[in-house]
């Protein structure tokens, strides 16, 4: 419903268009590069803040471990800028929508991290200092431009996973760290999920620093792009080592025996199947509004094409993301089977299920949640996260105090309402 | 360093505040008695002391909802206090208010290994719960150098860190969930035993919050499998440069050892004499790096650091061959502080962070004002990260010599913002450096921190006259200015 763009290309014109916005009345839909369009319930917003305007960096000290920069700078800039010093943003950001990557305000905002997640944290363990404007058209700062700090409250942590309801970032400081010099991962064969979790536990409670536990069930596997995947012929589970040359193949020695593991890959076809893992590629059709890959132009209005559901191979399925206590996953798994026809995959050694599902399956796989942990409608055409809890609902208490550190930054409700909750 | 005025009218109904409080925790768990209130009338920050009005040690969680819902009906202010090691004046007491002790909070509740997790009430050490999951090779990784006595719940509010921190994170990457409970007696849970928030991160924000926005009354963190070996190597260097830049040159190389410090020649000095730690004395900079996970991958870099550190014009390299020694290079570092205690009558700890590449600079320029006040500085440094521990010696029997000390040590501070650092790396703002807020932030960003807390806090009863320098009430603060039609048309391009 978006009918006019604001692109401001500085700090200060954020600001200015943040006040306008306050004085008009008028929220405001945020927007990098649109990328992440589809996460999160659609805003009710006529006008857009697009911020792919505000794009450069402007620090990167490899050997201080820091980048600051704008924070509509792409993704893509910004990996191969890293990648050049051998360094990476250690938390994996997922491109789970179109591949692009997106900006880093956007990866930041939606607070999204990819397998290396149980090792090195999500995008909020990374995320230094900011500098944006409030709903309330104040620019301030948080955080800092180093990598240890406690002064003050944590402002960046806040941010991350906020999905702009409470700022407009216009510059983003992260923690860069080493890239891994080599990789590789053991492969088990034919485990049923129980089984195949407990030997990801074992994994993980292991002292060879694993960066990567998932487990594809069998239907998954064969869809893998990976040929040692998908000619495994039924379900695979995957267990990563990272690290210097010597150390992994050292780890590789010690944790196969003890895992009994059934295959060993290298670096390449590692790399590309912690690729399908942390983008979840398989369902890349499921839920999706349109044919993918579908970054809506940021400038372009768009208009609400509900509910049509012509995504890829699984029909009109949507897509959700549960974080579960990891020994918890397939009984989770189990409890949503009794009602639900689903299909699963396991990463973070079982804490994190991707689950493609039918429409309106929000309170049965929630009510699934019995040990903890949250789900989130991750995929899905936009008339039906129009309608759905697509964020885990909150109890009462939390939700009201939610809503008083929303106020606390937006008291006017100007920055992409609803996004996450219906009045927040 | 001024605290609120004490409010008369709270202080003149004191009975009836006991009286309700007994009404809550019976017995022992009411302090009045001005004997036994001392041993709350400060923290780690001794230089500052203040008795409390009245200390309530609660053992339930209903009973913490309860205190705190008491007191803001009756407007009375509270003081959460862990073990009381803050370094920066945190569990500083109020003459006004009421000093909560969550001292008698000290069960593990669960370890579950399963899910690689302790589940543990706020009173327990830090080594506690290592202590707790070591006999199956576990560890809790953030290790305070007061991790013997130090709290998880106090860890949480001052997000702690340590000396390990760069490789593994600080308290909030590695804590999992949270009870709480707010100033009006709400209680919450935050997180559990899955990873990441269903809504806004509030465990990120409470974690570091230095007991501003509410008292933690549960604590799930994450527990991990000890590294299968740890190897250090001590390296010597003609200069401060020298030592700095081969810090650089291993992170540049792709390596984040498990600890890196430095030690400047005071410090090496005093650490010497102290425990004989077998350090060399005609160097100028002293690197400990230590190295840990399997032994081949040990072993790799133990050989890569000690190329670099020729490369980087070490003077002095020795690598420890037993785990006694090892702990033999480390027994200097981690006696660093009583150490400089021990040539010193007085020592006060600064704690800021500066951006590595600032080092050679801020140690000349604090070599400059050493000189200019009189007052000796030794030097720790957590070098991998940039944390930097000025050690300030001085007499406090000396008039003066404490407020030099302190006008010193703000001055340092003041260089580490100046230089793109910060004010506190790991020991938190408290009273100490709340007057020095005002060098980092400008007023719009300790406006909006201020609003946040009012979210928690709105009558801000909760540890008032900590963190923040001027304190505002929070309708003040949400008063929100809109001009109508003041940027009718703002000069934005638009489509």
């Amino acid at each position: 419903m978006t009918t006019t763009t604001l692109k401001p290309e500085t700090a200060g014109q954020v600001t200015d268009a943040v006040r306008w916005a306050l004085s008009a009345g008028e929220p405001l839909e945020l927007v990098g590069a649109g990328s992440r369009r589809g996460l999160g319930r659609p805003v009710q917003a006529a006008h857009a803040l697009d911020l792919s305007g505000l794009t450069g960096v402007v620090a990167y000290e490899p050997e201080e471990l820091v980048l600051t920069a704008l924070a509509g700078t792409p993704m893509a800039e910004i990996r191969a800028l890293l990648a050049g010093r051998g360094q990476h943003l250690a938390f994996e950001p997922p491109d789970i929508e179109t591949g692009t990557g997106g900006t880093l305000g956007g990866l930041v905002a939606s607070g999204l991290a990819g397998p290396r997640r149980i090792s090195a944290g999500s995008a909020r363990d990374h995320t230094l200092g900011i500098a944006g404007v409030s709903g309330r058209g104040e620019a301030y700062k948080g955080g800092g431009k180093v990598v240890k700090n406690v002064t003050g409250y944590d402002l960046p942590k806040l941010m991350a996973g906020s999905f702009g309801t409470l700022t407009a970032l216009t510059e983003i400081t992260v923690k860069v760290l080493p890239a891994p010099e080599d990789t590789a991962t053991l492969l088990l064969f034919g485990l049923d999920d129980p089984t195949a979790i407990d030997a990801l536990g074992e994994a993980l409670r292991s002292p060879y620093e694993v960066s990567g536990a998932a487990h594809l069930p069998a239907g998954i596997a064969a869809r893998s792009g990976v040929p040692a995947l998908a000619r495994a012929g039924g379900a695979v589970t995957l267990v990563r080592l990272e690290g210097f040359g010597p150390s992994v193949a050292a780890r590789v020695a010690m944790l196969r025996p003890e895992l009994r593991a059934d295959a060993v890959i290298g670096r390449e076809e590692s790399l590309a199947a912690w690729r399908e893992v942390r983008d979840a590629a398989w369902f890349a059709g499921v839920g999706a509004d349109g044919p993918l890959p579908n970054p809506p132009p940021p400038s372009s209005p768009s208009t609400a094409s509900a509910g049509e559901g012509r995504g890829g191979g699984s029909g009109d399925g949507h897509l959700w993301k549960l974080s579960v206590p990891p020994a918890a996953g397939p009984a989770t798994v189990a409890i949503i089977r009794r009602t639900l026809d689903v299909e699963v995959v396991y990463d973070w050694g079982g804490g994190l299920v991707w689950l493609a599902a039918p429409p309106d399956s929000g309170p049965a796989i929630r009510a699934a949640l019995t040990v903890g942990g949250h789900a989130t409608l991750v995929r899905a055409p936009e008339a039906a996260r129009a309608a759905a809890e697509v964020f885990q609902p909150l109890p009462g208490p939390l939700m009201a105090l939610s809503r008083r550190v929303k106020d606390s930054f937006d008291p006017n409700g100007i920055l992409n309402p609803g996004r996450m909750y219906a009045g927040l | 360093m001024k605290m609120p005025v004490p409010d008369g009218g709270i202080i003149a109904r004191r009975r009836e505040i006991v009286e309700a409080l007994r009404a809550i925790v019976p017995g022992e768990g009411v302090i009045v008695d001005e004997n036994e209130l001392r041993a709350y009338e400060c923290d780690g920050l001794t230089a500052y002391r203040q008795l409390p009005m009245v200390a309530v040690l609660p053992s339930t969680v209903e009973q913490v909802s309860r205190i705190l819902k008491t007191c803001k009906a009756m407007g009375v202010k509270v003081v959460p206090r862990g073990a009381g090691t803050s370094l920066s004046g945190g569990a500083l007491p109020l003459a006004d208010g009421v000093l909560l002790g969550m001292g008698k909070f000290k069960r593990i509740i669960e370890i579950d290994y399963a899910n690689r997790c302790a589940v543990v009430q706020p009173g327990v050490t830090n080594l506690g719960i290592s202590n707790a999951v070591a006999h199956e090779g576990f560890y809790y990784a953030p290790d305070p150098s007061s991790q013997i006595a130090c709290t998880i719940g106090g860890n949480i509010a001052e997000n702690s860190g340590g000396v390990h921190c760069l490789k593994y994170g600080l308290t909030t990457n590695n804590v999992l969930g949270l009870e709480m409970v707010l100033m009006d007696g709400t209680v919450l849970r935050l997180g559990g035993r899955h990873l990441d928030a269903g809504g806004y991160d509030l465990m990120g924000i409470v974690t570091g919050s230095e007991g501003l926005l509410g008292v933690v009354t549960e604590v799930t963190v994450r527990i991990l499998k000890k590294p299968a070996t740890a190897r250090a190597v001590l390296l010597g260097f003609p200069t401060s440069e020298q030592g700095g830049d081969c810090v650089a040159a291993i992170i540049a190389a792709g390596i984040i050892p498990g600890g890196m410090e430095m030690m400047d020649r005071p410090a090496i000095h005093a650490a010497e004499a102290f425990v004989h730690a077998g350090y060399p004395l005609d160097v100028e900079a002293l690197l400990i790096v230590e190295l840990d996970g399997p032994a081949a991958e040990v072993d790799h870099l133990i050989e890569r650091v000690e190329g670099i550190a020729r490369d980087k014009g070490a003077c002095y390299a020795r690598v420890s061959t037993s785990e006694e020694e090892r702990l033999a290079f480390w027994a200097g570092r981690k006696a660093a502080f009583p150490a400089v205690g021990r040539i010193s009558p007085d020592y006060y700890c600064m704690d800021g962070t500066i951006p590595r590449k600032a080092l050679p600079l801020v140690l000349q320029r604090m070599q400059e004002m050493s000189e200019r006040c009189g007052l000796r500085v030794a030097n720790v440094f957590h070098a991998g990260d940039g944390n930097l521990h000025p050690l300030i010696l001085y007499d406090a029997n000396k008039p003066g010599e404490l407020e030099a000390a302190e006008a010193f040590g703000n001055d340092i501070l003041r260089l580490c913002v100046e230089v793109g650092g910060v004010l506190t790396g790991e020991h938190g703002v408290g009273v100490e450096k709340r007057d020095l807020m005002t060098d980092q932030f400008d007023e719009a960003d300790l406006q909006q921190q201020q609003r946040l807390k009012c979210a928690f806090d709105p009558d801000g009863l909760l540890n008032p006259g900590k963190v923040f320098p001027t304190l505002h009430r929070c309708a003040e603060l949400g008063r929100l200015h809109v001009h109508q039609g003041e940027l009718r048309f703002p000069d934005i391009p638009r489509f």
